[in-house]
Order: C-alpha cells, then sequence, then structure tokens
C-alpha cells in the first residue's frame, strides 16, 4: 500500500511539473546552481591536488633531503665546511638508520666540457653513488651504473643524459666516447634516464647533465658542498625517520645538548602535509558558498511549494474527502519538493559534467585531473534531496493541516 | 461490480450490511440498525465573540437504501449537517454513529478512512482532477484505499463502465461535458462501494436536462441498493429523493415530504411499505440504545 501510494505519488509529481515545466525549471535553477557549484568545486579541487600530488610524486613522495647548516647563534663557532654532510655521517645514517632504505651523497658543480672540437662551459655534474639511481627514479637506460671501484679508485667515468649527448653531438649513443671536464679525460659508461622534472620544482626544460662517482668529483674541485639525499621506506614514516636521522647526527656531530641542529632536512611529505591543510582551508571555504547557493535554491523551492499549496487547495480538500490521512497528503508535498530538488540535481550534475569535459580538453595540465568523483554525485543528490525535505516541510505541513471543508470550499 | 465485493471480503461489517440491505430491506422482516444514526448532534462555532449555532439539536436516523434529500436555505445548517454526516467535521456535542460505528471519538487518521469507505462524495463542481483521465481519477479514491493494488484499474474501469461512461475512460475532463464529469465524480464516490453516496448539490453546474440524467442515474443506483443523502436547494431536484429532510436554524424542521413538496411517483409506491417498516424498527432499535445505556 505504502509502495504503491509513493509510486503513484512519484509519478502524479512528474506530472505536476511536466504541466508547469518552465515554472519547475525556473524554480529549480538555484538548486541546478547549487549542484553544479558543488560538482565543480570538488572536481576542481580533485584535479588541482590530483595535479599538485601528482607533481609530488614525480619528486618522489619518500624523498628526504638532508644537509649541513649553520644556525645565526653559532654563526662564530662554526665555519660551512664543518657543517656540511661528511661522508662519514652518511656512512653512519647508511648503517644505523631503520628507516632510509636508500642513500646517496651529492655534490654538484659546473664544469667546462669539450668533446673533439665542441666546447660547453657552465654545464651541471654531479657526483653520486649507486644508490642515486633508484632514489631519483632515473634509471640507467643504456650502459652501466657505477661500481665501487669506479669510487674507491676515483676512476674517471662518467653518465651523462640525452639532452647532454646532443648538445656534444656524441655520435652512436655516446658509450666509449671521452670527454673532457674541466681538461680531465673521462669515459662514458652509460646514459642516465632524462626524468620529466616538474614545472613546480623548477624544471620543465631538459639541460645537460653529467654524472660522476661521488668521490671523483673531489679531482674536479677541491671544496665540494655535499650533502644527502636519501628515500624512506614509506612516507608514512616521515615522522619517525625525521626523529631518527636527527638523532644519528646529532650523535655523530656530538653536538651539545643546549646547541641547535646543524643540519637541515626536508620531507617531500611535508610539502604534501602543507598543501593538504591548505586545500582544506580552501575546500571549507568553497563549502560555506555552496551551502549558500543551496540555501537560495532551497528558498526558492519552499516559495513555489506555498503557491501550489495554495494553488491546489481544492485539489488536497478533495483528496482529504477521499480519504487521504494528513500523513498522506504531507508526504506527497515533500515528494514533490524533493523531486523538484533532484530534477534540479540532475540538471545540476548534466552541466557541471559537461563543463567537466570542456574544461578538460581545454584546460590544460591543471584541469586535466579534474573529474566528478562518484562520492561527488551521491553527495549533491543526497543534498539535493535534503533541501526538498528541509525546505519542501513547511509547505506540506501546510497542506496537511488544511481543513478539508475550508480546502474544497477554497476558489 | 461482483469481483469488487469479493475484494473487500475482509470487511466483515461491510459484508453484512450490503447483505442486509440486500437480504432485508423492505422485504424482509430482519433486524437492522439505520445506517445513519445522528442523536442530538449540536455544531457550534465561535466567531470572535459571537456564538453560532449552526447545528442545534438534530437527530436523524437515515435507514439503508434510502434516497434522502436534505434541503433548506442557506445557513439552515445542511451543509454542516453534510460535513458531519461526510465525516469532514466532527460535532460539538451528540452521537454520529455512520454503518454502526460511532464517529465522534475518532482521530484524522480514523475518519480519513471511514470518508475513503463508507463515503463517496459528489461535489457541486464535479472535482476532478483537470489533467488527469477520467480513470486515473477514479482511481484516486483507491490509491488511498485498502484495496489490492492490480485490482484498482479494473475497478475503476467497471465503475465508469457502471456510470455509462465505459467508452470515456481515456478522456481528460476538458474533453468531457458537464453531465460526463460528474458522472466520473459518481463513479469514483462508488469504486470503493461506500455505505452512502453523499451528494452536495449535484446537479447545481448543470442543465436540467443533464440534471434530469444524474438524477436518473441516481435512481438506478438507488435501486441497486445504494444509500443516497443529497443535499439541494432545488424543489424538483429533491423530488426525485423518497424522503425530504427540511433545515431551519440548525434544527430539522420537517422529515419527509410535505403536501407541497412535488413527490416522485416512486416514493408513492413506496412509502407504504416503509413506514411501516420503519416504525417497527425504530421500535426494536431504541430498545436496543435503551438496553445500552442503562448499561453504561
Amino acid at each position: 500500500m505504502i509502495v504503491r501510494l509513493l509510486t503513484q505519488t512519484v509519478f502524479f509529481a512528474l506530472g505536476q511539473m511536466w504541466a508547469n515545466k518552465v515554472r519547475a525549471l525556473l524554480t529549480t535553477l538555484g538548486i541546478v546552481i547549487g549542484v553544479f557549484a558543488i560538482t565543480a568545486t570538488i572536481a576542481a579541487a580533485g584535479g588541482l591536488k590530483g595535479f599538485v600530488l601528482d607533481e609530488f610524486s614525480k619528486f618522489g613522495a619518500t624523498k628526504v633531503f638532508i644537509w649541513g647548516n649553520r644556525p645565526d647563534e653559532l654563526r662564530d663557532k662554526l665555519s660551512w665546511t664543518d657543517v656540511k654532510i661528511k661522508t662519514r655521517e652518511a656512512r653512519d645514517l647508511r648503517e644505523h638508520s631503520q628507516y632510509l632504505t636508500r642513500l646517496s651523497m651529492v655534490a654538484s658543480h659546473r664544469v667546462t666540457v669539450r668533446y673533439q672540437d665542441r666546447v660547453k662551459s657552465g654545464v651541471s655534474v654531479t657526483g653520486i653513488e649507486p644508490d642515486w639511481h633508484e632514489i631519483e627514479q632515473r634509471l640507467v637506460q643504456d650502459g652501466r651504473q657505477f661500481t665501487e671501484t669506479d669510487d674507491s679508485e676515483q676512476l674517471q667515468v662518467c653518465l651523462i643524459n640525452e639532452m647532454a649527448i646532443e648538445e656534444l653531438r656524441l655520435d652512436g649513443g655516446g658509450i666509449g666516447k671521452k670527454i673532457f671536464l674541466n681538461n680531465r679525460r673521462f669515459v662514458v659508461v652509460g646514459v642516465v634516464e632524462t626524468k620529466e622534472m616538474s614545472a613546480m620544482f623548477g624544471g620543465g626544460e631538459a639541460r645537460s647533465e653529467i654524472f660522476v662517482p661521488f668521490s671523483t668529483m673531489y679531482k674536479l674541485r677541491d671544496w665540494l658542498w655535499t650533502s644527502v639525499v636519501a628515500s624512506m621506506e614509506s612516507p608514512e614514516v616521515a615522522e619517525e625517520a625525521k626523529a631518527e636521522i636527527r638523532f644519528i647526527l646529532r650523535k655523530a656531530r656530538q653536538l651539545p645538548a643546549d646547541w641547535p641542529d646543524t643540519f637541515d632536512m626536508f620531507q617531500m611529505t611535508q610539502a604534501v602535509d602543507n598543501f593538504n591543510s591548505m586545500a582544506g582551508v580552501m575546500g571549507m571555504a568553497a563549502a560555506v558558498l555552496v551551502s549558500i547557493s543551496l540555501l537560495v535554491g532551497g528558498v526558492g523551492i519552499m516559495n513555489i511549494m506555498l503557491v501550489s499549496v495554495s494553488e491546489r487547495t481544492r485539489e488536497i480538500g478533495l483528496r482529504k474527502a477521499l480519504g487521504a490521512r494528513p500523513a498522506v497528503i504531507l508526504v506527497q508535498f515533500l515528494v514533490e519538493a524533493v523531486i523538484l530538488c533532484l530534477a534540479g540535481g540532475v540538471i545540476g550534475l548534466v552541466v557541471g559534467q559537461a563543463l567537466m569535459v570542456l574544461a578538460q580538453g581545454s584546460g590544460g595540465k591543471l584541469m586535466e585531473n579534474a573529474e566528478i568523483p562518484m562520492w561527488a554525485i551521491v553527495l549533491s543528490f543526497g543534498f539535493s534531496g535534503g533541501v526538498g525535505v528541509f525546505f519542501g516541510m513547511w509547505p506540506a505541513v501546510k497542506a496537511a493541516r488544511l481543513d478539508p471543508i475550508e480546502a474544497l470550499r477554497h476558489e | 461490480m461482483g469481483s469488487v465485493e469479493e475484494n473487500s471480503s475482509g470487511r466483515g461489517a461491510r459484508q453484512d450490511g450490503r447483505g442486509g440491505a440486500r437480504e432485508g430491506g423492505r422485504v424482509g422482516g430482519r433486524k437492522k440498525r439505520p445506517i445513519i444514526r445522528v442523536r442530538n448532534v449540536h455544531k457550534i462555532y465561535k466567531m470572535g465573540t459571537e456564538v453560532v449555532r449552526a447545528l442545534d439539536g438534530v437527530t436523524l436516523d437515515i435507514q439503508r437504501n434510502e434516497f434522502v434529500a436534505v434541503m433548506g436555505s442557506s445557513g439552515s445548517g445542511k451543509s454542516t449537517l453534510m460535513n458531519l454526516l461526510g465525516c469532514l467535521d466532527r460535532a460539538s456535542k451528540g452521537v454520529y454513529e455512520l454503518n454502526g460505528k460511532r464517529t465522534d471519538k475518532m482521530g484524522a487518521g480514523e475518519l480519513a478512512r471511514i470518508r475513503n469507505e463508507e463515503i463517496g462524495f459528489v461535489f457541486q463542481s464535479f472535482e476532478l482532477l483537470p489533467r488527469e483521465t477520467a480513470l486515473k481519477n477514479v482511481q484516486l479514491a483507491l490509491l488511498y484505499s485498502r484495496q489490492r493494488f492490480w485490482g484498482s484499474r479494473g475497478a475503476a474501469r467497471r465503475a465508469l463502465q457502471h456510470v455509462g461512461l465505459g467508452d470515456r475512460v481515456g478522456h481528460r475532463p476538458n474533453q468531457m461535458s458537464g453531465g460526463q464529469r460528474q458522472r466520473v465524480a459518481i463513479a469514483r464516490a462508488l469504486v470503493n462501494r461506500p455505505s452512502i453516496l453523499l451528494a452536495d448539490e449535484p446537479t447545481g453546474n448543470l442543465d436540467s436536462t443533464t440534471g434530469a440524467e444524474i438524477m436518473g442515474l441516481f435512481h438506478e443506483l438507488h435501486e441497486d441498493g445504494q444509500t443516497i443523502v443529497m443535499v439541494t436547494h432545488e424543489e424538483d431536484i429533491a423530488g426525485h429523493a423518497d424522503r425530504i429532510v427540511r433545515l431551519c436554524d440548525g434544527k430539522v424542521e420537517t422529515d419527509y415530504p410535505r403536501d407541497e413538496d412535488p413527490i416522485h411517483i416512486d416514493y408513492i409506491k413506496r412509502s407504504v411499505d416503509m413506514a411501516r417498516e420503519r416504525a417497527a424498527a425504530h421500535v426494536e432499535h431504541d430498545d436496543a440504545v435503551e438496553a445500552e445505556e442503562a448499561a453504561r
């Protein structure tokens, strides 16, 4: 009986809407805009977030940078040489840390490169250890990695990237070619993948890069600013890893308890956290705006339902005379309000989806991750249904309370 | 409409009542209660400081299968009485028993059910939903009843056939004449097999020919055993009824036709029987009431 009543009510409500198409459309405009705003906000936020997190993960979410730092209060006690990360400290970290799975010393410098008659100055040379490839996700695509012998014997071997091959015009892939770095002869033993660096982290254009074994770097320059790049076993252990690194380094440097750290570090997870909290604040602001638009839409629904109740007073009287209980009348008008809202929701979703497709087509990189997730669809339907119930309640109660005699006498 | 009756087999009281109407009525001597039993009913409105006594002690019995016209000038209380009989309103004081059920203690929900099951309304201005077909309009009454879902279409169709609109099932009110619209309304009133048909100026919006047609239909229904109560101010329409109740100032002025009333021929044929039977019924019933009240 209830099911039948509901189906009939729904069909009747749809019929009412169809009979007043223009009015229904205008009425639901508020809800259309509200739902459109919800989905657009969620999709845009999701798209932006997807874009940013994508950038972060390109960069490596488990990555940790560790470098020496000279706090202001220790300026007269320590030199930069004192605070830079030393090979011994890196070894301590490698041996004692539970959370760091890979670790590489790094040092870079700009040199002048010559191959045959071609000279290029200001090329970046980085001294690395074999773990570096895994940490940076830049494997050797051709040739070989550095070996321990390369490092211990300070062999003059190097890895290059494809841009360097192109710029120096090393024919036939470059492996085995001899190039001169600051007039020292190095043999190219492999080609490293060029990673697309995101615009956020200063990449974007590929540059010539040359890598040499870390200890070989000392042949190119006496004083090197050395630091460490490492990777944690997972982004979840960021806090623990941070504490552990501090403990190991403070111990290795035998820092007095009242001294601040003479090193600093940066984890990608911090950036992700910062971004997430920022996105949360933005989301709250958007939610407030969306609620306001739904509120306005809901008031529109309430208004039109009140008009509908007074227009159809005689019908209500008739239904009551035919034996409709007050609750049934209430449900009827509530269902009509909810259906109006849901119709608005559907239109809003369709408009939102259409615009989303357009944005994906033309919005460039920022929006290519934008999409309306399933939960957002459910959410907007829930909201519009809720708005229907909330704002339809008063008119429905009004209808249910009508005195049948008065209602049938109504002109 | 036989199958509809099967549908209502769950309602024992109804079935009994209907059986009684068929077997008993004027012919058998079976003991029966009046279908409408109004005892000393008052309806008092307060309009600001003024107290309006719309009904001032009305006592009225209507037997099964009577065709009663209620007449009176405006303000006589006939509309109030109609609303009361239709369970759209409750009396301020007094007892109203419909089909053996006391309605004066019922809540809004129960009254709604009584309206649905026991009463068929016919209004002056038809009150059809303009956008729905005749069939849907008739089904509206079944929507609020406890009848089976799948039966409702067939029952509505049969009700329309019964009032002679079997070929207008799919028409909307604006495609029909006034008389046809009123027939749809009558079909809607009858589809739940009500104990009484309450008609409020059923011919008020119709020309006299069509009005006479509708009265003809009422006669047919009456022949089939339907109890009909009709409010009208047209003397010749009231003349179709067997019994005319005139109200004045909230009181029953006269019951049964007066000399000057245009009495329908049908009434003359039956009045002797009815009067005799009514006398018997009153005695029995009053005995029963007294016994009841003594017990209380």
